[in-house]
């Protein structure tokens, strides 16, 4: 299970940064998108792997059956903030789109 | 709990929140009402900032932790006022009135929104200097930077689109590395409270040690990306030279932001136990870095955009550099130099736009930058209306003077005395006493070199704008133009005349910072607000 995860949340990095040093916006945008989802697993794995486990503390049930409730609080605070800034970093690179006619980073236009 | 007065913590953050909410209600017709609304907020949060000043340095112990819905330390969210928040919060205060004010004659009316992304950035700065919880930073951090993509784009046109979506792409992995220092902090501490955070640090098992440092440093640079550090800041002269002028004022705030949040977890988390001066090394050889990088661009410029972008570049590598020392004397000066230089920043940015209004004299140099840099910028809003300052040429001569000498470091304004107090410290006549070593010596040449280049360049730019000027016309520029960059110069000069109380309230932060045994049992120890009769709660009295 946590080879799965820190496979599949390498996998993503990996990915991601390759995307990011990308010259196209297109390819930028979704390098950021993967690099967000590997953090938010990231997050989500600090607080333990566990499955089929409540993040409730009750009376009478010891804490090491318990998932930590504050790594899934984060990582809801984290997608719903990376999820309004991509979609503003898309108007923007529409917007660039626009303005210099073409989808490079540095607005050229490179036939490569 | 010391009454009504403890509230005014929360204050810089509601204040502009509301009234961004507010500002959305009326219609972009409506500009002189929206205009007042934000004005009247920024006053607010120079009085209330002002109050908390004068209330966190009286002679009253004050307490200045707020628990957030009343949760106990380290369940709930704190916000902590302490000396160098205050001090933070007031100098946000300060240069938000200028360069609204500013923004007023003309700079508002060219898009959407401009007060409401202004209000939103305010509520980011205030937050994050506030916060004393490490996700909840993250959060402002957000609020701040969401508003400063809008404001950087304010204006439009191809050369803001552009440096903005660099800047986006740059904070969007800043922000994601951000968050995953954060969480690899929580995952081997299990707090996300910086009080409790530097209270558990002695306790952590060694190999759980190097995890903990390692999401330090992750963090660290995220910081570092704002704060301009040298290989993270090739993004900041481009965006603040392309931003419009007063967002670039304001923006002189945001990268001491990130100086600030080093400085304070610095002193925090690591200045004594176990791994005391962690990263000591990195920002004193980054910030040496930094500032010979920042000089060597302020030496390139041909365009006075980018040189203050350069600028600000040379003032954070000062400001890191002295954080890598850590000596208590040399910071107090940095804590000084810190104010100076973001007020003559914002004043020079804000100047720049008015020295180069319909400037054709330097126009074949700039043609030359725009092509290495990208294209003009075609639809410069129209004039606005309003009374227009007499003897132009010489008021805006007398500013552009007064940044030079701030820049530079030469008497009499404060840039002197800062960069004298940060100097003296380090030669040894302030406080440590000691022969400066090597590394110390290398701080000084660096420190005197990038004065002499700031004062090269703004020398030459001087002669080329006000002396050589070929069509020798005048720019129209109007008294609410002029009056904010005054207004921030002055405050520098107020700085000269009050160097010594001035002195004295740097020493005492510098000195409150480095006990961070103070703030930890003021965050721990501060109880919950007991509930009213009749109301069951079961958070009251948890601890």
């Amino acid at each position: 299970m946590e080879l799965v995860l820190a496979t599949a949340i390498g996998v993503m990095t990996g990915c991601g940064v390759w995307l990011i040093l990308r010259p196209r916006t297109y390819q930028v945008i979704v390098g950021l998108s993967l690099l967000s989802y590997a953090v938010n697993l990231f997050i989500f794995g600090v607080g333990g792997v566990k499955t089929n486990v409540p993040p409730i503390l009750v009376d009478d049930v010891p804490t090491t059956t318990l998932a930590d409730p504050v790594p899934q609080a984060l990582v809801l605070t984290a997608i719903v903030i990376g999820f309004a800034t991509t979609a503003l970093f898309l108007v923007v690179l529409l917007a660039s789109r626009g303005l210099t006619g073409t989808d490079h980073v540095d607005g050229r236009n490179d036939p490569k | 709990m010391s009454g009504w007065t403890h509230h005014l913590i929360i204050a810089p953050i509601l204040v502009p929140l509301v009234v961004a909410a507010l500002l959305l209600f009326f219609d972009e017709r409506q500009r002189v009402v929206k205009a007042m609304i934000s004005l009247a907020s920024t006053l607010i949060l120079v009085v209330v900032s002002l109050a908390l000043l004068r209330i966190e340095s009286g002679p009253n112990d004050f307490d200045g932790v707020y628990l957030l819905g009343n949760w106990v330390a380290p369940f709930g969210i704190v916000l902590v006022l302490d000396a160098l928040s205050a001090l933070m919060l007031l100098l946000t205060a300060l240069l938000s009135v200028a360069t609204l004010v500013f923004s007023l004659a003309r700079w508002h009316a060219v898009g959407a929104h401009f007060h409401t992304m202004f209000q939103l950035l305010l509520v980011g700065l205030n937050g994050a200097f506030l916060t004393g919880d490490l996700f909840n930073l993250f959060v402002f951090f957000e609020v701040m930077l969401a508003a400063s993509y809008g404001l950087l784009l304010h204006g439009s046109g191809p050369l803001r689109v552009k440096a903005g979506m660099h800047y986006i792409a740059v904070n969007l992995a800043a922000a994601l590395l951000f968050l995953i220092g954060v969480s690899l902090i929580y995952g081997t501490t299990g707090t996300l409270n910086m009080a409790d955070l530097a209270a558990r640090i002695p306790d952590i098992e060694p190999d759980r040690m190097m995890l903990m440092e390692a999401g330090a440093g992750v963090l660290g640079i995220a910081f570092l990306i704002k704060a301009g550090m040298w290989p993270l800041c090739f993004w900041l002269p481009t965006a603040y030279s392309a931003a419009s002028a007063p967002v670039a004022g304001i923006f002189a705030i945001m990268s001491k932001l990130g100086i600030y949040i080093i400085l304070r977890l610095t002193m925090l988390l690591f200045g004594e136990g176990p791994s005391a001066g962690f990263g000591a090394d990195v920002l004193l050889y980054g910030g040496m870095a930094t500032i010979i990088f920042g000089t060597i661009g302020v030496l390139a410029s041909q365009a006075l955009g980018r040189l203050a972008g350069f600028s600000v570049l040379v003032s954070s590598g000062t400001l890191l550099m002295v954080l890598g020392i850590n000596d208590g004397a040399i910071s107090s000066g940095a804590l000084l130099y810190l104010v100076s230089s973001t007020l003559t920043i914002s004043a020079f940015f804000m100047l720049i736009e008015l020295v180069e209004r319909g400037q054709d004299a330097g126009a074949i140099v700039l043609a030359v930058t725009m092509e290495a840099y990208g294209d003009a910028d075609e639809d410069e809003p129209e004039e606005g209306d309003g009374v227009t300052m007499p003897g132009t040429m010489a008021v805006l001569g007398i500013c552009f003077a007064a940044c030079g000498i701030l820049l530079s470091g030469l008497p009499p304004l404060s840039g002197f005395i800062a960069k004298f107090a940060m100097l003296s410290a380090m030669m040894g006549t302030g406080a440590i006493g000691v022969p400066p070593t090597a590394t110390v010596w290398v701080l000084v040449v660096l420190v005197i070199l990038s004065g002499i280049a700031a004062l090269i360049s703004m020398t030459r730019a001087g002669i080329r704008t006000f002396w050589s000027s070929l069509e020798g016309t005048v720019p129209r520029v109007l008294v609410i133009e002029i009056v904010p960059v005054m207004f921030l110069l002055f405050l520098t000069l107020a700085l000269t005349v009050q160097a010594g109380p001035a002195m004295q309230y740097m020493d005492t932060t510098i000195r409150s910072l480095s006990n961070p045994r103070i703030y930890i049992d003021a965050v721990r120890n501060a109880a919950a607000v007991p509930d009213y009769e009749g109301v069951s709660s079961t958070n009251a009295g948890s601890k």
